[in-house]
C-alpha cells in the first residue's frame, strides 16, 4: 500500500485495524503500561528497564533450581543403589527426575531472559544471488582450462587412459575384501538337521515325546530336534509345530504317510519372511503367524487361508521309534522358511518325486 | 542497569586475537556474528532433530561402555532374578547389565531409544514443513537431497540400533530384515550370507551391525548434517512472507546474541523432553522380552514407529509369488519391501526437479510459499501422508482389531483398497480446501475483516462494519506470488512452441498449466473496508467512513 492510501485510513481511527480475535488497541486488555521507549535503532528495541529487572529475578530463580537440581542428580547417583527392579526404577526416578528438571529451568531461564531481557529484533540483511558474477565464472573458467593443458593430461592419451586402467582394480578391491564376510549358500537353505530317526522335544524342557502321551485332540506343542535346543542356526530353520487331530479331520492337503496317529508336525518358519508362526487357534485349526498375520489351515497341508506368505509351511515325515517316541522320518522335502530367488517350484518338484516314488 | 560494558573484556579478547592471528576468524566473525535469522515456530522442527542426534551421540558413547556386541552363549547370574540361569547372548546379557547394574544406565538406555524416535519423527516433520512451503525450490536443492539422505539413513541407523540388545523383539526385527533380504531376485541369497557370516542368526550380525551403528552410518549422518547446516547458513533460511520481507533479504534476529541463546535454549527443551520421557515413559523394556531365539515370538510383536509403514506394507501385500525356469520371484515380499519406501524417498528426492521442469521457474526462492497458494503441491504432499499413514496405521492391524473388536482380516482388505482409494481422495479434499482458504485471504484482502463493531443504519438496519486487515496479516497474505506456467498455447498460426511440440513437451504444458494456473487472484480493495452484510448499496458504505 502507498503512503497516500495509508493516509485515507486516518479518518478510520476510531475503528481500528485488526483481525478477528485480536482486541483493538487501547482496550483494557491490553493494560494501560506506557509503551517502549523509542530506541536509537528502530530495529532493536530494547526492553522497559524495570520489566527487565522483574524477569531477572525470575531468570535467576529459575538458574537458581537448575543449581540445585544439578546437585540433586550428583546425590541421587550416590545415595540410589541399583541391582533390583526396584532399586533401580528409583534411581531412574530420581537421576532422570533430577535431570529433566535442571534442564528444564534451565531452558525456561534461558528463553526468559532472550524474551523479556534482550532488545526485539527486526534487522534486515540483504540476500544475493548465489551464482557468482561473470567476471569470476570467466575467470574460473579460463584458469580451469589452463590448468588442464599445462597439466598435459588432455594432450598425453596414454597417461590418461593408462591411470584409468590403473584405478579400475583399486576400485574393485574394497569389494573383493568383503568376500570372506560368508560363506556361499550353496544347498544350505534346502536341508535342515532333521534326518531319520532324531526325536522330536518339546521346545524349553528338551523332553522327547510319546506319542502315545500327546494324545488330546486339539493339543500343540512347539518342538525342536533333540540335542539342538541351543543351537540357534538350527532352530532358525527346524523348529516345529506339532499338533494332535483326530485321523479323520484331515483334508487331501496334508501326507497321512508322514502323520503319525494324528500327529502333525510343520515347520514353524513362516513362509513369508520367516517369524515363528506360533498362534494357533483351535476352533478352526488355524496357525497364525503373529508378524505379519499369514494364516494357515493345519487340517489341510498348512495350505494359506488369508495373508502374504505365498506357501504352505512345509510337512515333516514323523513316526515312532521302537520306544514309542517321535522322531522325523526325514528331512523336509522342501526349503523352509521364506522364498528365495534359486528356490524355484520346490512344492511341485517334491510332489513329482513323491508320486514317482510310489 | 548502569553496568555496561566498554571494551571486549581481556578473557575473551586475549583468547579472540590468539585464534584471529592464527586463523583470521575476524573477518568470519564480521560477516556473521550479527548474521540475520528469521523466526517461524515451523523452523524449530528441525532443530529437534538436529539437538536429538547430539543426545544420541552423547548417550550412545556412554551406552558404548558397557555393551559387548558379540553373540557368544553366556550364562545369565546376575541381579535380575527371573532370567538366572538362562543362556542368552552377550549381547543381551550386557544389556541387561546396563539396566540393572550401572547407574544411570537404564536412563540412558531409555533416553537413547526416546531420543532416536524423535530425531526420525523431528525429521519427518522438518521435511514435511520444508515440502509444504516449497523451501526445497532452488537454491535449495541440494540440501533437500541431503535431508533425502539424512532420512534414509536415519532409518538404517535405527534398524541396525534396536537389533543390538538380541532380545526376543528385537530378533524378530532381525528375522523379517532377513526374510526381507533374502527375497531379492539373483543377490539375495548372497547378500544375506554375507550379512549374517551365513545361515541365519549366525554369530556375526550383531557385532556388524554394532560398527555399523556406532560408526560407519553415525560418520555419514554427522559429516552430511554438517554439510546440511553450512549449506543453510551460506544460503540463508528462508522466511515466511510479511512485512518487509523480500526474495532479496532476510528480516529477523541477530545470531549474536539472540539467535545463539534461542537456540541453546531449545537444544536443552528437547534434552528435558527426552529426559522427562527416558525418566517417565518406559520403552523398550528388554528384560521383560527375554533373549532372542528363532523359535519363538510374542504376539503384537511391533517394530519403532519408523519402521510401521514397511510393516503395514508387508501385511497388505497379497501372497503373490512367482516361480519361472527354476527361480522363484517373492512378489509378496518384494513389492512391499521396495515399492512405497522407493515411491516415498524417490518422489521426495525427485519433487524439485520435477516442480521446476513442469513450471519452468528457474528464479532463486527465499520466500517460504503458504501451503494454500500452491494447492498441487500441497495436494501431493497430503495424498502421500495418507499413503504413508494409511500403511503405518494397518502395521498395527492387529492391535487395531483387538482393541476395536473388528476382524483381522477386515482391517487387512480394508488396507488393501485404502492405500490406493485414501491418497486420491485426500488428493481431492486438500485442493478444495486450499482453493477455500485462498478464497478466505482474497475476502480479508479485498473486503477487509469482521470489526465487532455493529452500526445501525439510518434505515434502521444494523450492519457489522469491515475493515482492513491488521499491515502485518496483509503483508502475510501479498506473499502469495503466481506460480510460472510453460505455454503450450500455439501462437497466431496454430504452431505450438519449440518446447510444446512432442509429446512429452506436450504433458508438461498440460501439467504445467493444471499445476501454476492462478484460480484465486488475491484482489486488493485499496484498502477500503466496508460493511459487508446486507449492505449492497455503495452510497451506504461510504457513510460509514
Amino acid at each position: 500500500m502507498t503512503s497516500n492510501e495509508q493516509s485515507s485510513h486516518e479518518e478510520d481511527a476510531r475503528v481500528p485495524r485488526r483481525v478477528i480475535g485480536t482486541p483493538a488497541a487501547g482496550t483494557a486488555v491490553l493494560g494501560d503500561s506506557p509503551p517502549p521507549a523509542p530506541a536509537e535503532d528502530p530495529a532493536v528495541v530494547l526492553p522497559d528497564p524495570a520489566a527487565a529487572k522483574r524477569a531477572e529475578r525470575l531468570v535467576a530463580l529459575l538458574f537458581l533450581v537448575t543449581f540445585l537440581s544439578g546437585i540433586a542428580f550428583i546425590a541421587s547417583y550416590v545415595i540410589f543403589q541399583v541391582g533390583t527392579v526396584d532399586s533401580t526404577a528409583a534411581s531412574n526416578l530420581a537421576l532422570g527426575g533430577s535431570l529433566t528438571l535442571a534442564l528444564f529451568s534451565l531452558a525456561s531461564g534461558i528463553v526468559l531472559w532472550v524474551r523479556r531481557i534482550m532488545p526485539k529484533y527486526n534487522l534486515v540483511q540483504e540476500r544475493h544471488l548465489m551464482v557468482s558474477d561473470t567476471d569470476t565464472r570467466e575467470y574460473v573458467d579460463k584458469t580451469f582450462v589452463a590448468g588442464a593443458n599445462e597439466s598435459g593430461f588432455v594432450k598425453h592419451k596414454l597417461l590418461r587412459r593408462t591411470l584409468l586402467l590403473a584405478a579400475a582394480p583399486l576400485g574393485l578391491a574394497p569389494l573383493v575384501l568383503l568376500k570372506d564376510l560368508g560363506p556361499l549358500p550353496g544347498t544350505s537353505l534346502r536341508h535342515t538337521v532333521w534326518k531319520k530317526g532324531l526325536r522330536l522335544t518339546v521346545e524349553g524342557t528338551g523332553a522327547p515325546i510319546r506319542a502315545a502321551d500327546f494324545n488330546s485332540p486339539g493339543g500343540i506343542l512347539s518342538v525342536v530336534p533333540e540335542g539342538y535346543a541351543h543351537d540357534l542356526n538350527a532352530l532358525a530353520k527346524a523348529t516345529l509345530i506339532l499338533i494332535k487331530f483326530r485321523p479323520e479331520q484331515f483334508k487331501a492337503g496334508t501326507i497321512k504317510n508322514w502323520t503319525h496317529d494324528g500327529i502333525v508336525a510343520y515347520s514353524k518358519i513362516c513362509t513369508h519372511v520367516g517369524c515363528p508362526a506360533a498362534l494357533y487357534e483351535q476352533t478352526t485349526h488355524h496357525i497364525l503367524c503373529p508378524c505379519h498375520q499369514s494364516t494357515f489351515d493345519a487340517t489341510d497341508g498348512a495350505r494359506v487361508i488369508f495373508g502374504p506368505a505365498a506357501r504352505p509351511l512345509p510337512q515333516l515325515p514323523i513316526g515312532v521309534d521302537s520306544e514309542g517316541y517321535l522322531i522325523a522320518q526325514a528331512d523336509f522335502d522342501v526349503p523352509v522358511g521364506p522364498s528365495f530367488w534359486e528356490r524355484g517350484d520346490a512344492e511341485a518338484e517334491a510332489r513329482e518325486a513323491r508320486e514317482k516314488a510310489s | 542497569m548502569t553496568t555496561t560494558l566498554k571494551e571486549t573484556p581481556k578473557l575473551v579478547g586475549g583468547p579472540a586475537n590468539y585464534l584471529d592471528e592464527r586463523l583470521g576468524a575476524g573477518s568470519f566473525l564480521k560477516r556473521n556474528l550479527r548474521k540475520v535469522f528469521p523466526d517461524h515456530w515451523s523452523f524449530l522442527l528441525g532443530e529437534i532433530a538436529l539437538y536429538s542426534f547430539i543426545i544420541l551421540l552423547l548417550t550412545g558413547t556412554f551406552l558404548t561402555f558397557w555393551f559387548k556386541p558379540g553373540m557368544g552363549h553366556v550364562v545369565y547370574d546376575g541381579p535380575y532374578q527371573q532370567l538366572r540361569g538362562v543362556t542368552m547372548s552377550e549381547a543381551y546379557a550386557s544389556t541387561l547389565k546396563i539396566s540393572f547394574e550401572v547407574r544411570g544406565g537404564l536412563l540412558m538406555r531409555q533416553m537413547h531409544h526416546w531420543a532416536a524416535l524423535l530425531f526420525v519423527a523431528g525429521m519427518t516433520v522438518h521435511m514435511l514443513r520444508v515440502f509444504f512451503t516449497g523451501a526445497y525450490r532452488k537454491p535449495r536443492e541440494l540440501n533437500w537431497i541431503i535431508g533425502v539422505l539424512l532420512l534414509t539413513l536415519a532409518l538404517l541407523e535405527g534398524l541396525t540400533g534396536y537389533s543390538l540388545p538380541d532380545d526376543l523383539l528385537s530378533g524378530a526385527g532381525l528375522r523379517i530384515t532377513e526374510g526381507v533380504a533374502i527375497s531379492l531376485p539373483l543377490i539375495g541369497t548372497y547378500l544375506t550370507f554375507f550379512l549374517f557370516g551365513g545361515e541365519y542368526p549366525g554369530e556375526d550380525v550383531i557385532s556388524r551391525f554394532y560398527s555399523l551403528h556406532i560408526l560407519l552410518i553415525p560418520g555419514i549422518l554427522l559429516a552430511l548434517i554438517s554439510a546440511h547446516m553450512i549449506l543453510m547458513w551460506v544460503q540463508k533460511h528462508t522466511q515466511m512472507p510479511g512485512t518487509g520481507r523480500t526474495n532479496q533479504n532476510v528480516v529477523g534476529a541477530p545470531f549474536y546474541p539472540a539467535f545463539m541463546a534461542k537456540a541453546g535454549a531449545y537444544f536443552l527443551f528437547t534434552f528435558t523432553a527426552i529426559a522427562g520421557l527416558g525418566t517417565f515413559a518406559q520403552i523398550n523394556p528388554i528384560w521383560l522380552f527375554g533373549p532372542y531365539t528363532p523359535a519363538d515370538i510374542s504376539a503384537g510383536s511391533q517394530p519403532d514407529f519408523y519402521m510401521g509403514f514397511l510393516e503395514g506394507a508387508l501385511r497388505l501385500m497379497p501372497a503373490w509369488e512367482i516361480n519361472f525356469l527354476g527361480y522363484t520371484l517373492p512378489l509378496s515380499v518384494l513389492i512391499p519391501a521396495l515399492v512405497p519406501m522407493g515411491i516415498i524417498m524417490t518422489g521426495l528426492a525427485l519433487y524439485p526437479f520435477i516442480e521446476q521442469w513442469v513450471t519452468g521457474d528457474r528464479r532463486e526462492h527465499h520466500v517460504a510459499d503458504r501451503p494454500r497458494n500452491n494447492p498441487h503441491r500441497t495436494s501431493i504432499g497430503m495424498a502421500a501422508v495418507t499413503f504413508y499413514g494409511i500403511l503405518w496405521l494397518l502395521g498395527a492391524n492387529d492391535e487395531i482389531s483387538s482393541f476395536f473388536h473388528i476382524d483381522l482380516y477386515h482391517t487387512t482388505i480394508f488396507g488393501r483398497v485404502a492405500v490406493f482409494l485414501g491418497p486420491a481422495l485426500v488428493y481431492v479434499i486438500t485442493y478444495r480446501i486450499c482453493m477455500g482458504l485462498q478464497r478466505k485471504d482474497t475476502e480479508v484482502m479485498s473486503h477487509g475483516v469482521e470489526s465487532g463493531v455493529i452500526k445501525r443504519m439510518p434505515n434502521g438496519q444494523y450492519i457489522e462494519v469491515h475493515v482492513p486487515p491488521a499491515e502485518d496479516i496483509a503483508d502475510h497474505l501479498r506473499g502469495k506470488a503466481p506460480i510460472p506456467v510453460v505455454s503450450g498455447e500455439p501462437d497466431s498460426e496454430g504452431i505450438p512452441p519449440k518446447g510444446a511440440r512432442s509429446i512429452l513437451g506436450k504433458a508438461k504444458a498440460t501439467m504445467s498449466k493444471k499445476y501454476g494456473t492462478e484460480h484465486i487472484a488475491l484482489e486488493e480493495d485499496h484498502g477500503h473496508g466496508h460493511a459487508a452484510i446486507g449492505s449492497g448499496d455503495g452510497e451506504d458504505r461510504k457513510e460509514l467512513h
